[in-house]
């Protein structure tokens, strides 16, 4: 469903994602891991059509998204990086506008956004203005905003960032719940979620991609079976040589 | 289209979610109650018509139009919105349309405001209405003519001051264009022709032809134009932003 293609990025002088190839299908949920600044959200925001890539491809179910955007954003439900929601609305009146631009069909709008704020557990803070609400309630609303049309793929930055533990748990539930029949990226620092959801996961470090498996066998990698370790030695080892 | 009406609507019905709509309109006929009253004189001239109302519309709307435009993108840069609106099924210039349009309705909305001006003339004398109606449409098409240029400029920054001060001086600069002051800086050394081209670029050229009550083709031409330029700027700007 998503090709992507020796995809590269820079900006100015800095290579951010450099030769990141890789292909999810339909009931994967690929988690992306690397340190900070590793091109994890520069991936994604190529992906979405938000940046362009300075080299190689992104194909979604086989269209490129440079050469036609608006089909391949179609199929695609994202939450960016810090969840960026119109503060000034109440959560209704965004997802109505996301639905409405979305092409979800006006008579069913009104029940769609009852049946994902009763999902993510935003029914009591509908219609209270999205700038009053706590971290823990917008980072909901972003993922609401995401599903909302049910899309084919989704692409979620940091999607349980914020939250606490038990919200973390039902939104990995959630996305559990999702993913049969979607494909799903989302990105993560925090390595037990991608035991927990993640069928496959990459890890990038400097651009590039170190690691493309399964978590099980990721954490075979490792002789105590603990993720942080494999993950410090593969993203430590990556790094270039300072000279 | 739908995609253009879509936005249209969210950025409307923002404008009054927050103040920022209501202090507008206030001050917005505040100024003109002001300025048409008090140094246009408009019961002094004992004249039934508008035109002390309409002769302050271009420097009135140099400082509250940039106001209302420095927001329009810069914003959605700084609180990252503009990565949720960009990544909806629509293009850039459908972005860019709705965004527009809804600010240009909002403007419509404060003229609108205005009108009881216009039902006291009637009522103090007997002014020719035509002349007054002329003039509220090109008081709106100039009012575009500022908020594409201010669109475009808000596009290259997140800085809202910054988009505010540069549209200001840029919109001066088409103002600035027909008055003396810049024209005979041209008078002695160039030829006619370019004298008339800075001339012709003059919002006060266009506006006050059109308020005398001749709505000329050439200057709606000139802001359907100008605004058309702008907003295609302000597309290739913001897919230009893309790639950096």
């Amino acid at each position: 469903m998503i090709e992507i293609k020796n995809l590269q990025k820079s900006f100015g002088d800095f290579r951010a994602v450099d030769g990141v190839s890789f292909s999810v299908k339909p009931g994967e949920v690929l988690g992306f891991l690397g340190p900070n600044g590793a091109g994890k959200s520069t991936t994604m925001r190529m992906i979405t059509g938000f940046l362009a890539p300075s080299g190689g491809e992104v194909l979604i179910a086989g269209a490129d998204v440079e050469v036609d955007p608006i089909a391949a954003k179609k199929r695609i439900g994202y939450l960016p990086e810090g969840a960026p929601l119109y503060s000034d609305m109440s959560p209704r009146n965004l997802l109505e506008f996301i639905a409405e631009a979305r092409e979800v069909p006006a008579a069913e709008r009104a029940k769609r956004i009852e049946e994902i704020a009763a999902k993510v557990h935003i029914t009591g803070v509908l219609d209270q203005q999205i700038e009053t609400l706590s971290k823990g309630y917008k980072r909901r609303v972003g993922l609401a905003q995401a599903i909302i049309h049910n899309p084919e793929i989704l692409i979620l930055d940091e999607p349980t960032d914020g939250l606490d533990p038990n919200q973390k748990h039902e939104v990995r539930q959630l996305i559990e719940e999702m993913s049969k029949d979607k494909v799903i990226i989302l990105s993560t620092h925090i390595l037990e979620e991608v035991d927990a959801v993640c069928t496959r996961a990459i890890i990038i470090t400097h651009g590039k991609v170190v690691y493309d498996g399964t978590p099980s066998e990721l954490k075979e990698r490792s002789p105590s079976g603990r993720l942080d370790e494999v993950f410090r030695e593969i993203t430590t080892a990556a790094a270039p040589a300072i000279a | 289209m739908k995609s253009t009406t879509t936005i249209l609507k969210r950025e409307l019905r923002a404008y009054f979610a927050t103040p920022v709509a209501y202090v507008f309109i206030v001050i917005f006929l505040l100024l003109t109650g002001i300025l048409t009253f008090y140094m246009g004189g408009f019961f002094e001239r004992e004249q039934a018509d508008l035109a002390p109302f309409f002769f302050f519309h271009p420097w009135l709307y140099l400082i509250l139009v940039p106001a209302i435009s420095m927001r329009l993108w810069a914003e959605e840069r700084k609180t990252g919105t503009i990565e949720l609106l960009l990544t909806l099924p629509f293009s850039t210039g459908q972005a860019v349309l709705g965004k527009f349009l809804a600010a240009w309705a909002f403007t419509g909305i404060a003229l609108l405001a205005t009108t009881p001006i216009w039902l006291t003339v009637n009522i103090l004398g007997d002014p020719d209405n035509g002349v007054i109606l002329a003039a509220y449409i090109g008081s709106l098409l100039m009012a575009g003519g500022y908020l594409a240029i201010g669109s475009c400029i808000s596009a290259t920054t997140n800085n809202q001051v910054i988009a505010f001060v540069v549209s200001l001086v840029t919109c001066m600069l088409f103002i600035l264009a027909g008055l003396p002051a810049v024209l005979d800086f041209f008078t002695g050394w160039a030829p006619q022709a370019v004298i008339d081209t800075v001339s012709s670029f003059s919002f006060m050229t266009h506006f006050n032809s059109i308020a005398k009550g001749v709505i000329d083709l050439r200057d709606v031409i000139f802001f359907g134009s100008l605004i058309g330029c702008f907003l295609l700027a302000n597309t290739l700007i913001l897919d230009a932003k893309k790639g950096e």
